[in-house]
């Protein structure tokens, strides 16, 4: 049985419709990431699940109960939960005060708190920082106590709301390692809400992806990031190749894709006659200087139109009768000599491309 | 001009001779405001709260009845009280007209509106994130407002030494319905009135430096105890 249910959640704020129909369950145990683009109603969905906001319709079930809209039942059930917000707000007490309050606050004896509080902190490294004002920290110093202050707790559901936005890399990793390390050692249940991908492929068991107020699909990351739904989410996915086309034929789950007058084959369901976007990631093309004899059965010369460089990678741009983005290694760009005007081979296989209906609305 | 310079001098004479009629009237002054300013703190601080974070209609009207009292003249309070206590008053049947009590209560009143108003204005200072956060760290709404309170503290104590100021500093109310007797009813304020219009100025401005004196002395202990 799932741990939170949302059911038919709709909520709405000053007549602007925030959240739409939302249906979402997590287990015991499993770590669930909320990604989208900022003001897609994450931090709204986290509020409401951690009991802060009563939502305009719909229900929130925890164990399989109804939890109602308000009473004292709603703190008790809150009190099981932890949230962290995406700016860290600190109280003005020390250290170890504010790391102590939530275990004040549900009447802890004093030495438990005690014993609790000296050991988480120096767990993360803060035992020196025990009696200086929380507000005196850094960022990342700050985000730890935050963090600390809500682990403390042992929650049996933890809520993040962008836990390392604003942090630098080396601060992010360590509050990404807390958290992973939770996960697995107390078998917390998590929502985490980011804008970031890769830090919900890495943290997260599922993934759901929520886009202008609505959960547009939930999976496991294979499934979001290699198949998505519908064209917004393979844009927010990182699929910077979204062709329009038409199936020509389908032979046995092989299907030849007409794209503006070039032929691609890709493995699909969909019959001849159906209009479709094919998606290709751009890390699955591969450059060459000369046809190569591979497995993948789709190549195309190429001509290079625009070449980016993003650090260890470099995008490339190319033309090969339709626009493809590329990202290779900037060691191979340097070997390939990549620039623009370059004649190359693009290569992809026909399980790297991925076909979506064509939406019939609009 | 030469008395301003001979009533410091007469105010440090007095202050270190230790004075035992100026001791026992600043004595008093101190007690009678000290404990009108700690009974309003018990009524504002909690009132305070309970307004700021209750969302009814006319919440808007009330804060502006309220900072609007800050500015009610102490001789208005002294007459209402007067007209309270006096024999024929509603309240005549306690007999405390011209008592220290009375004093109390007449201050009290004077600076309610004032802790009231100055409460909710450092409760609003704390963010709305700090009550949320404390919320999802599982806080009972009373231990959100105790939280809160905390985090105002300063602006609080700001509230309550603003108060005490008023207080131990208004001399309208404190002659109306304490009548300036010696030895019960005398105060630092009315004294000053007094030794004024007795053209005692010399007198009359060391009183006046005396006071100034002790709001300093308490300005000086409450900082201290919040820095702890």
């Amino acid at each position: 049985m799932s741990l939170i249910e949302v059911v038919g959640l709709n909520h709405r704020y000053g007549g602007r419709a925030i959240l739409e129909n939302i249906n979402l369950s997590v287990g015991r145990g499993e770590v669930f990431a909320l990604i989208g683009p900022t003001g897609a109603g994450k931090t709204t969905l986290l509020r409401i699940i951690d009991l802060l906001e009563v939502p305009s319709a719909g229900e929130i079930y925890v164990d399989g109960r109804c939890i109602p809209r308000s009473g004292k039942k709603r703190l008790e059930i809150r009190r099981r939960m932890s949230f962290i917000h995406q700016k860290p707000q600190v109280f003005n007490l020390s250290v170890y005060d504010n790391v102590a309050c939530g275990l004040r606050w549900r009447g802890e004896v004093r030495d438990r708190v005690a014993g609790k509080v000296d050991h988480i902190l120096e767990m993360v490294g803060l035992e020196g920082y025990k009696n200086r004002n929380a507000r005196t920290l850094s960022g990342g110093e700050a985000q730890r106590v935050a963090l600390v202050r809500s682990l403390v707790l042992e929650p049996e559901v933890l809520l993040l709301d962008e836990p390392t936005a604003n942090l630098d890399p080396v601060s992010t990793a360590k509050i990404e390692q807390l958290i992973s390390y939770v996960a697995r050692q107390r078998n917390t249940t998590m929502i985490m809400a980011t804008h970031d991908m890769s830090q919900g492929q890495q943290l997260a068991d599922r993934i759901g992806v929520l886009l202008d107020g609505r959960l547009v699909q939930s999976g496991n990351a294979t499934d979001i990031f290699r198949s998505p739904q519908n064209e917004e989410v393979a844009h927010f996915v990182g699929m910077e190749n979204i062709m329009e086309g038409t199936i020509i034929a389908n032979n046995e789950g092989i299907a030849t894709v007409n794209i503006g007058g070039n032929a691609i084959q890709a493995v699909t369901n969909y019959p001849a006659g159906k209009e479709v976007y094919a998606c290709i990631r751009p890390e699955d093309i591969t450059l060459a200087l000369s046809s190569t004899q591979s497995s993948a059965r789709n190549s195309f010369q190429a001509k290079v139109t625009k070449v980016t460089s993003l650090g260890p990678l470099s995008r490339v741009e190319i033309n090969c009768g339709f626009r493809l983005v590329a990202l290779v290694t900037k060691i191979s760009a340097e070997d390939l000599n990549l620039q623009v005007g370059r004649e190359v081979y693009a290569t992809f296989k026909a399980t790297g491309v991925h076909i979506m209906e064509k939406e019939i609305s609009q | 001009m030469t008395e301003i310079w001979d009533g410091l001098t007469k105010a440090i004479e007095l202050l270190i001779s230790l004075d035992p009629e100026v001791m026992e009237i600043a004595g008093r002054s101190l007690r009678i405001s000290g404990t009108a300013c700690l009974l309003a703190s018990l009524i504002c601080l909690p009132l305070g709260s309970l307004i700021h974070f209750h969302h009814f209609r006319g919440k808007r009207v009330l804060i502006n009845i309220i900072q609007t009292l800050f500015s009610v003249p102490t001789v208005v309070v002294g007459l209402f009280v007067f007209v309270l206590i006096s024999r024929a008053g509603p309240l005549g049947g306690l007999g405390i007209m011209f008592t220290p009590t009375a004093m109390v209560i007449g201050q009290m009143i004077l600076i309610t509106p004032l802790l009231l108003g100055l409460t909710i204005s450092a409760l609003s200072g704390v963010s709305k994130e700090i009550v949320d956060t404390a919320t999802s760290l599982g806080a009972s709404g009373f231990q959100t407002v105790l939280l809160v309170l905390r985090e105002a503290r300063y602006a609080v104590l700001a509230a309550v030494i603003m108060g005490f100021g008023r207080a131990i500093s208004e001399v309208g109310c404190a002659l109306m319905i304490g009548g300036n007797f010696k030895g019960s009813t005398r105060v630092l304020t009315t004294a000053t009135y007094l030794e004024t219009s007795k053209g005692e100025l010399e007198l009359a401005i060391a009183l006046g430096i005396i006071l100034l004196f002790l709001a300093l002395i308490i300005n000086i202990v409450l900082n201290r105890l919040q820095q702890r």
